[in-house]
């Protein structure tokens, strides 16, 4: 394949289409926008659907509808829209439709920063719809793999039947790079399990090993009832605390039978070393950049991408190397995720956090800045 | 005239359905009985049917009718439906909602699904009160009416759905009530055949709370007054106003033949695809 001059939210929209995304419902919002313009060039083209619904509430029950008829399914927002489509989030998650929602961050609260990057989504993403659910998070740092991850959300969706949120920060999905992508035929797809019993016999919500109950379409022959509610395995409401305590917990141990699959991370030059970064999305590249200058002052410091921000890696701080001692969670925010590192670090390692929340990204010296001022004190913080 | 004596059972669903959770008295059991006659009436393939519903006492409609059910989130069933018509335009698709569902917390859905003219019909169950949370002013309750939250009487202006329907550019727009099922049957039928968006408005007595907080009797009572409340649009223009004055039109007041959506969209994508 030949390279290609990419924007992160255009790689967005081809990894969707290559996925197999073949709905998108969507509401404009700065800095997501492009994705949303493509797909509405695109899908007709191919014989999808897209829709330009009247709010993001609207955009993200249009996705959960035309999922249930047997389409794959997409919507792209950022902060406000993401807020507004909290409610249905926790629907899809409850009634188990696999769907991605892609959020393009900008700076917040509120109407924040609309065309500058921010990171300060990231613990929204898991809990901003009410009540206990399941969620998978994936966070990109390249163009390139805003295309990848596209894909493995679309998947990821399939195969857990559950929302996915692609985090994207803007600065990602506002870079431009150049990308080769892969072929079609090398790209892995995975498509929801549907039922082949006669319908007589289908329970919509019935447990089985995976967790993940077997999917039918409306309008495939099994007539079935879908519902917010708490519900039985033949998917009508209850309240019976059996029924109510097995659906909870089935929807909690299907992601977490799927951990394996799920959590993604990248190490780098953590063999040695004594210091680590936790990073994730657009902060990985400048804390890349400022691991290789320590390196060469002869610091041993290395680094753990995340590339799952939820469920919470935790594997990536338990697989450190013994001898690392300190931990520098650098992000675009006050420190949602180096609450989770301190969360299950245990007191074991030192962390510590480097924040940025003024509009503009972490630059390598700044890390570099930080860890240094750490060494001089170390007596300082937890 | 619509067929009388048609098997419902075959369209309901028996296992842990039934009784039904609607109060005794209450008028959603009868738009039920109307919808199944239509339904069946016209043929349709149970297979081929979906009714997604919101949230509130006409929403636990989809729980009892042997379709493809989708209850959905308060105020949100229209995006929902609009969703899985859109993505299976093959699916005949009714959208069963309350009027506080409908009118005040989806308001914005219920005038942009109109404007956008998708094949749907919209049900929408008016008892002029929020039922199922136990009796709170709706934006269909009478200026004057008590509800819990308006105890001293309601000051607000009321919505008038099929008013609304039709300014937003809805294909198809009617009302009936439960006293009279003949005609409610009818339009019901008509508004499903109908390619667009549709809105049945139905009249339908709450006698458990809206009933007894403004002493309108008991469920036969208020079933009358809808008898007395009402006059069909056929017959309005040949009476004086002061006999019009109070009173609420029922029958079909659109019935276009504007584009739709799907249809629409089939165009564009032959469109996209000679490109």
């Amino acid at each position: 394949m030949e390279a290609k001059l990419l924007m992160g939210n255009e790689a967005c929209a081809e990894g969707a289409l290559a996925a197999g995304i073949r709905f998108f419902g969507g509401y404009p919002i700065t800095p997501s926008n492009e994705i949303c313009e493509i797909m509405s060039r695109r899908l007709p083209a191919i014989g999808g659907r897209f829709i330009q619904m009247e709010d993001e509430i609207a955009s993200m029950g249009s996705i959960i509808g035309a999922s249930i008829a047997g389409l794959k399914s997409m919507t792209a927002t950022s902060g406000p829209g993401f807020s507004l489509m909290q409610e249905n989030l926790g629907f899809a998650a409850m009634t188990e439709i696999p769907c991605v929602v892609v959020n393009v961050m900008r700076g917040g609260p509120s109407t924040g920063l609309p065309t500058l990057p921010s990171q300060g989504d990231v613990q929204q993403s898991r809990w901003g719809t009410h009540g206990d659910h399941p969620i998978i998070v994936l966070c990109p740092s390249s163009v390139r793999e805003v295309f990848d991850l596209t894909v493995t959300s679309v998947n990821l969706a399939e195969q857990f039947r559950t929302p996915v949120v692609l985090l994207m920060d803007e600065v990602i999905g506002h870079l431009r790079e150049k990308v080769v992508l892969p072929q079609a035929e090398s790209i892995e797809i995975v498509d929801r399990q549907k039922p082949t019993c006669p319908p007589e016999w289908y329970r919509p919500f019935e447990d089985n090993r995976s967790g993940v109950p077997l999917m039918a379409s409306f309008g495939d022959g099994y007539r079935y009832h879908i519902t917010g509610l708490t519900h039985d395995e033949m998917g009508f409401p209850t309240t019976k605390k059996e029924e109510v305590s097995a659906s909870t917990h089935r929807l909690h141990r299907k992601i977490r039978q799927g951990f394996e699959k799920i959590m993604l991370y990248e190490t780098f030059l953590t063999e040695d070393a004594t210091t680590v970064l936790v990073t994730y999305g657009s902060v990985t590249r400048s804390a890349k950049s400022a691991v290789l200058e320590l390196r060469q002052e002869g610091a041993k410091v290395g680094l753990v991408k995340m590339t799952t921000l939820w469920p919470f890696p935790r594997i990536v701080l338990e697989n450190l190397p013994e001898q690392v001692r300190a931990v520098f969670v650098p992000e675009l925010n006050m420190g949602q995720i180096y609450r989770e590192v301190v969360r299950v670090n245990h007191g074991k390692r030192k962390v510590r956090k480097i924040t940025k929340v003024d509009g503009e990204l972490i630059s390598p010296q700044e890390i570099i800045n930080a860890i240094k001022r750490e060494r001089i004190d170390g007596s300082k913080g937890r | 005239m619509v067929q009388k004596d048609v098997d419902v059972y075959q369209y309901l669903r028996h296992e842990k359905k039934f009784p039904l959770m609607w109060c005794a008295g209450c008028g959603n059991g009868i738009i039920l009985g109307s919808i199944i006659r239509a339904l069946h009436g016209l043929g349709l393939e149970k297979d081929k049917v979906a009714m997604v519903s919101g949230i509130g006492c006409s929403g636990r409609t989809s729980t009892y009718v042997d379709l493809n059910t989708l209850h959905t989130t308060h105020g949100r069933a229209l995006t929902f439906a609009t969703g899985l018509k859109f993505a299976r335009p093959e699916l005949t698709t009714l959208v069963v909602m309350g009027d506080g569902d409908s009118l005040a917390i989806g308001g914005n859905h219920f005038i942009h699904a109109a404007r956008r003219n998708i094949d749907l019909t919209a049900f929408v169950y008016n008892n002029n009160i929020y039922g199922m949370t136990g009796g709170q002013v709706s934006p269909t309750t009478p200026e004057g009416r008590i509800a819990s939250t308006a105890t001293r009487g309601n000051i607000e202006n009321p919505f008038d759905a099929c008013r609304l329907a039709e300014a937003a550019g809805a294909n198809f727009v009617a009302r009936g009530t439960t006293y009279d099922t003949d005609t409610l049957d009818e339009i019901i039928t008509l508004a499903i055949k109908k390619r667009g968006f549709s809105l049945v408005e139905i009249l339908t007595p709450c006698p458990t709370i809206y009933g007894r907080y403004n002493r309108l009797g008991d469920a036969v009572k208020m079933l009358k007054a809808q008898l007395e409340d009402t006059v069909p649009v056929e017959e309005a223009g040949n009476l004086p106003a002061e006999e019009l004055a109070g009173k609420i039109l029922t029958g079909i007041f659109v019935d276009a033949s504007k584009p739709e959506y799907c249809d629409q969209y089939e165009g564009l994508l032959e469109r996209a695809q000679k490109n």
